[in-house]
């Protein structure tokens, strides 16, 4: 069986495999607004391949990281704001 | 259809705008010409940076006027202006160039300018993101940034002045301008003010296109705090005839970070260049290692109007009776702007301006 990993979103823990990309995480987790838009929309992964960048977060204090390009390791802290 | 007006201003750039908003206030008619959109050449292209520049009185006299003019009327313009009281630092890396912050700290201090000089250690705790051995800087607080085609469009409706847009001017004579659909405009007083193009329509003015490269960023906010220029940049960007890069960043209020910046002569396509392009960036990473791991989102390109001495040309054409020059601003002419409509206006109207207009004439170095 895979292994286990929590990553933190805004503070929650979220279980998930270590090798699944942050985008899955998060998705799988119900999170649905990755981001807000200069215009306030909230925004969530579309390619899932790295071409939209629509599924920008914070990773690591690191601003515009692509969730979908990111894996999951064990304590990353993510944010959506 | 055929309009007349007392000013007929070809171009509506930063220049034209603000030479039509002075000739209204001074209470002329003007009309202005624009053959695309207003604002969208070189002043949708260029950086917005409003700066005092000490390379000659002549230079110093017209950028410390547009900034004192830029400072009243930013306050009345629209939020889209953007405008960003950041100041500029100038950057020292070595000794050599802490000796140019000096010398640039006497000359902007005996002439009532408030600067402040930065240690290696300030210079670190004003940019964090610097790479820590540079030498210094100087700060000029009262320098800033603005976004100029919506300052453009500003300057325009706030005056008044009738503005066509969409059909390109042919031809310009002593009476007015004949639009590409055959239309005529005539006025009392024809102004080109059509930037890098300027010499396009009237081959005789010494006004050559000198291009350049700018990157902007996704949203950083807080990662620059300063519009940045290296030392090095007097030295490069006065190299006439060889192509050259310097570090020059700026914030803008979006959080991105604008980088530049890269001068060429000779280069007439609009394209990128590939070599300039990376030679621009790999100066800004030398001296912002961090900057390398921000995400660019787009790169394009622009072109200055460059003068044989680098001042504008701003008044009569010699050897024409109603024909004006406002061009020649190269990369200046955001700045400039405000001040060259003002000098345009007060010479037609026969006004006194606040600084001697003389080094600025065409006549200088055009004979009619
Ligand atoms: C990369 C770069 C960075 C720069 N950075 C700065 C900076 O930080 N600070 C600063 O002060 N300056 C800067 N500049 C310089 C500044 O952008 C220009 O000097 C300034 O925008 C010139 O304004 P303008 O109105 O003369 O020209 P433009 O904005 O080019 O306006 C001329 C107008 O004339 C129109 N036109 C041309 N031909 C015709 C025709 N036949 N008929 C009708 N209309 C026509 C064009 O469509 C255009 O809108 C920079 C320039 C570049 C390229
Ligand atoms: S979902 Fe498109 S880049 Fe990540």
């Amino acid at each position: 069986m895979a292994e286990r990993v929590t990553i933190f979103v805004d503070g929650r823990p979220i279980a998930a495999e270590r090798g699944a990309t942050v985008a899955a995480a998060m998705l799988s987790a119900g999170i649905r607004a990755f981001r807000h838009s200069v215009s306030g929309e909230p925004r969530a992964p579309l390619c899932g391949m790295g071409i939209c960048f629509e599924c920008r977060v914070t990773i690591g204090g690191e601003p515009h990281r692509r969730g979908c390009q990111t894996l999951c390791q064990d304590g990353l802290e993510v944010s959506t704001t | 259809m055929n309009h007349s007006a007392d000013v007929v201003i070809a171009g509506g750039g930063i220049v034209g705008a603000a030479c039509a908003y002075e000739c209204a206030r001074a209470g002329l008619s003007v009309t202005v010409i624009e053959g695309a959109i207003i604002g969208g050449g070189a002043s949708a292209a260029g950086m917005g940076h409003i700066v005092v520049m000490d390379d000659s009185e002549a230079q110093f006299n017209l950028t410390l006027l547009s900034q004192q003019l830029w400072s009243e009327r930013v306050a009345e313009m629209t939020d889209g202006v953007e405008h960003l009281p950041c100041g500029t630092l100038w950057v020292a890396a070595d000794e050599e160039e802490m000796a140019e912050v000096r010398r640039k700290r006497a000359f902007y201090s005996q002439r009532g300018v408030p600067v402040e000089m930065l240690d290696s250690r300030q210079l670190a705790e004003a940019e964090p993101h610097l790479r820590p051995d540079l030498a210094g800087g100087l700060l000029v607080p009262g320098d800033s940034v603005v976004y100029p085609p919506v300052a453009a469009r500003w300057l325009l409706d706030r005056c008044g002045a009738r503005v066509l847009t969409g059909v390109p001017i042919a031809t310009l004579d002593d009476n007015g301008a004949t639009l590409e659909d055959g239309s005529r405009v005539s006025g009392g007083v024809i102004v080109n003010a059509l930037g890098a193009k300027a010499a396009r329509l009237m081959p005789s003015i010494p006004v050559t296109p000198r291009k350049g490269h700018l990157v902007i960023t996704d949203r950083y906010p807080g990662f620059l705090r300063h519009q940045l220029v290296e030392l090095g940049y007097l030295k490069s960007a006065h190299s006439a005839g060889a192509d050259s890069i310097a570090f020059n960043v700026q914030p803008r209020r979006t959080g991105q970070v604008l980088i530049g910046s890269s001068r060429q002569f000779g280069a007439d396509h609009k394209g990128i260049d590939q070599p300039i392009l990376s030679r621009m960036l790999r100066r800004a990473a030398e001296y912002m290692p961090r900057i390398g791991s921000l995400i660019a989102i787009r790169a394009w390109t622009g072109f200055r109007a460059a003068t044989p001495d680098h001042l504008p040309l701003i008044g009569p054409m010699p050897g024409a009776s109603r024909l004006w020059l406002a061009t020649g601003h190269e990369g200046l002419g955001v700045t400039t702007a405000l001040a060259t409509g003002r000098l345009i206006a007060d010479q037609i109207t026969g006004r006194s301006s606040p600084i001697d207009a003389a080094p600025y004439l065409p006549a200088r170095c055009i004979h009619g």
